[in-house]
């Protein structure tokens, strides 16, 4: 076969474009290299090794952080193993949580996002502006401020009471609503950026048609403008609920006991000699690994209904 | 024949703009009927009105004697071909043609029976399952068509659906436009800037400029009978003279031509003085004497089907002249002096 064609290889994937391209393409790999590849391995290998008492690692195989996740063998490690809930009670919280601030930022990012995709050309680049303006201040401080606006005595609960609405101040702070209104506060304009730009491209057209066709405006908002700017809200939607699974900064500071999340069991594994570093890589990979299979599931389901 | 659209006094401002200034119109069922103007004229808005994309200043706009002017366009008997189609990007061609359907509230089994039936119309059936994006623009012209068609309007609106095709394409659709028509029985209300469709397809036509309405006819009414320099010069190509008005009296008059010699022809005005007097290139003819005018040809353009002269009047005004190319066609040299005679009744006198 090889002697009987001329070499017809395009020029693009010949040796000569590759010696060209490939040093080209260096900076690429190391920053792939050094920022992705290097900490996932080190998260990996951390997670199969020993717990060394003041933090840190012995460089010696274990699997006792996943055993320590999934299994409870009593107090002193001497019973028979049974299913370990606390640690999945804590994930389970987090996706909740998590969803629970994801639905909130759509159904307040949406209709911003409209709302700014719909004033004339020339001024959404200011209300684009103002969104993203209370980001320039540090979460940490935005996150504390949050707290004290919601606290028994912070104004929320006086200008209601103030106002006769409430008789005592709502018991907000340390709630799963906290934390819930912290991630929404924290990670809105995740959302109202990419449902904007989707629905800055939406083609208002379709609309007249859509009623044109007898179709009321719920109908065409259902039936035509959600799935055209999908993408849009697919991808709000994994940037608020991603970062949101993680976050410790809202549990800790708006939650309590009871609203534990993820993050805030990672963060303690890696403080001061009380932390176990196996055990919160381990975490990190349960979760990442979650998250990988839930984005995996979504892609090969949106890939069927694109064929159909 | 009863009428389908009848719109009085209509009037549309944007702020300090005033896009239509009291159009009244009225289209009768069954009748195609092309709104025809420049870029600006209102056209579209007015189109737009009548599907009820856009309020109504002042003014009412009756559908069959109701008056639509206050109704959101999903509670209006109408249906619209777009201009750049507006197909659905997420739904196959079926699907499309059917969503008009769906809203009715029509069973999912009558209504892709019906949509199955539209597309086989405009031939189409093989494309079904494709989505929008995998069809050609003929193709998205006819899905919108099938579309707008599906729920049965009463009137079918039409906004300047064949100006994103070429040339070859445009021509066959008009015909079939038409055909279309006639064989539905829909009332089509079409818009679009070029002459040579609104003058193929329409029983009447309006010609629309700066938000006025200039003249309503027929093909034939408004290229034969302009009523002003519009429109005249607007549709088709036409020699615009300044003339002495001698008499005028019961739509005709008689005027004096540059050379100095007095015609008798159908007038639009019936005060004296100076107006302009239309006389279309292929109504003149040359002639060896004396005609009515005398001329001079500057200039000979080859058209392929004619020949256009460039001539100039001996009072100084330039005329164009077309003659037929055939094999029997003596091509005047340049520099002749040559007389020019106008057919019986060709030439116009005109309001303003």
């Amino acid at each position: 076969m090889a002697g009987m064609v001329p070499d017809q290889t395009p020029a693009t994937s010949g040796d000569g474009y590759r010696r060209v391209v490939g040093p080209l393409l260096l900076p690429t790999w190391a920053m792939i290299g050094i920022f992705l590849v290097v900490p996932v391995a080190l998260m990996a290998v951390y997670s199969f090794l020993t717990k060394e008492f003041r933090g840190g690692v012995d460089w010696q195989f274990s699997l006792a952080a996943y055993d320590q996740f999934f299994l409870n063998r009593g107090l002193f490690g001497d019973e028979p193993p049974v299913m370990e809930w606390t640690y999945i009670t804590i994930f389970w919280r987090s996706i909740w949580q998590a969803a629970v601030a994801t639905a909130l930022c759509l159904a307040i990012g949406f209709p911003t996002a409209w709302f700014i995709a719909t004033r004339p050309a020339n001024t959404r680049g200011i209300w684009l502006f103002l969104i993203t303006i209370p980001y320039w201040v540090n979460l940490l401080i935005r996150t504390v401020s949050l707290k004290f606006l919601i606290r028994d005595n912070g104004p929320l609960n006086e200008a209601l009471m103030g106002a006769g609405l409430i008789d005592g101040p709502l018991p907000l702070v340390n709630t799963n609503l906290a934390v819930q209104l912290g991630l929404f506060y924290s990670y809105l304009p995740f959302m109202v950026l990419p449902v904007y730009a989707a629905v800055e491209r939406y083609n208002f057209a379709y609309s007249e048609a859509a009623a044109d066709l007898y179709a009321s405006r719920w109908v065409t908002l259902r039936e035509i403008v959600l799935p055209i700017v999908k993408p849009g809200i697919v991808a709000g939607c994994l940037l608020v609920f991603i970062p949101s699974l993680g976050a410790f900064l809202a549990p800790d500071l708006l939650g309590g006991a009871k609203t534990f999340m993820i993050g805030s069991l990672i963060d303690e594994q890696f403080k001061g000699s009380l932390g176990n570093w196996p055990f919160g890589a381990a975490v990190s990979m349960i979760l990442m690994t979650l998250v990988m299979i839930a984005l995996l599931v979504y892609a090969r389901s949106t890939a069927k209904g694109g064929a159909a | 024949m009863s009428d389908a659209i009848d719109i009085r006094r209509v009037v549309k401002r944007y702020g300090t703009f005033t896009a239509l200034h009291g159009v009244s119109l009225t289209i009768r069922d069954n009748e195609f009927f092309t709104l025809l103007g420049p870029s600006g004229c209102g056209k579209t808005t007015l189109l737009r009105m009548i599907a009820g994309f856009e309020d109504v200043t002042q003014g009412e706009i009756l559908l069959f004697g109701q008056n639509i002017a206050g109704l959101e366009p999903d509670h209006r008997p109408v249906n619209t071909v777009f201009q750049n189609y507006a197909l659905f990007p997420h739904m196959s061609v079926l699907d499309n043609v059917a969503f008009g359907l769906k809203m009715k509230g029509m069973a999912a089994g009558p209504r892709r029976a019906r949509a199955g039936k539209m597309l086989e119309m405009v031939h189409l059936s093989a494309f079904a399952d494709r989505l929008p994006a995998q069809l050609s623009g003929g193709q998205q012209q006819r899905v919108a068509l099938a579309r707008a068609l599906a729920p049965e309007p009463r009137v079918l609106l039409l906004d300047e659906p064949l100006s994103a095709l070429d040339l070859k394409l445009r021509q066959a659709m008009r015909v079939e436009l038409k055909q279309l028509q006639e064989d539905t029985g829909i009332t089509f209300i079409f818009v679009t800037h070029d002459q040579e469709e609104a003058l193929t397809m329409s029983d009447r036509i309006a010609v629309m400029s700066a938000g006025h309405v200039q003249q309503i006819g027929s093909a034939r009414d408004i290229y034969e009978a302009p009523v002003n320099r519009f429109v005249a010069d607007f549709i088709g190509e036409t020699n615009l003279l300044e003339v002495e008005v001698a008499s005028v009296q019961a739509g005709m008059a008689r005027v004096v031509l540059p050379g100095g010699q007095q015609v008798t022809c159908p007038s639009a005005t019936d005060t004296l003085g100076r107006h302009a007097l239309s006389i279309r290139p292929e109504r003149l003819s040359l002639i060896a004497a004396e005609g009515d005018m005398t001329a001079t040809v500057e200039r000979v353009v080859y058209l392929g089907t004619d020949l256009q002269l460039l001539m100039r009047l001996d009072g100084g005004a330039d005329m164009q002249v077309r003659i037929q190319n055939s094999a029997r066609t003596d091509v005047p040299q340049i520099g002749a002096r040559l007389g020019l005679r106008i057919e019986e009744g060709a030439a116009r006198l005109l309001a303003d």
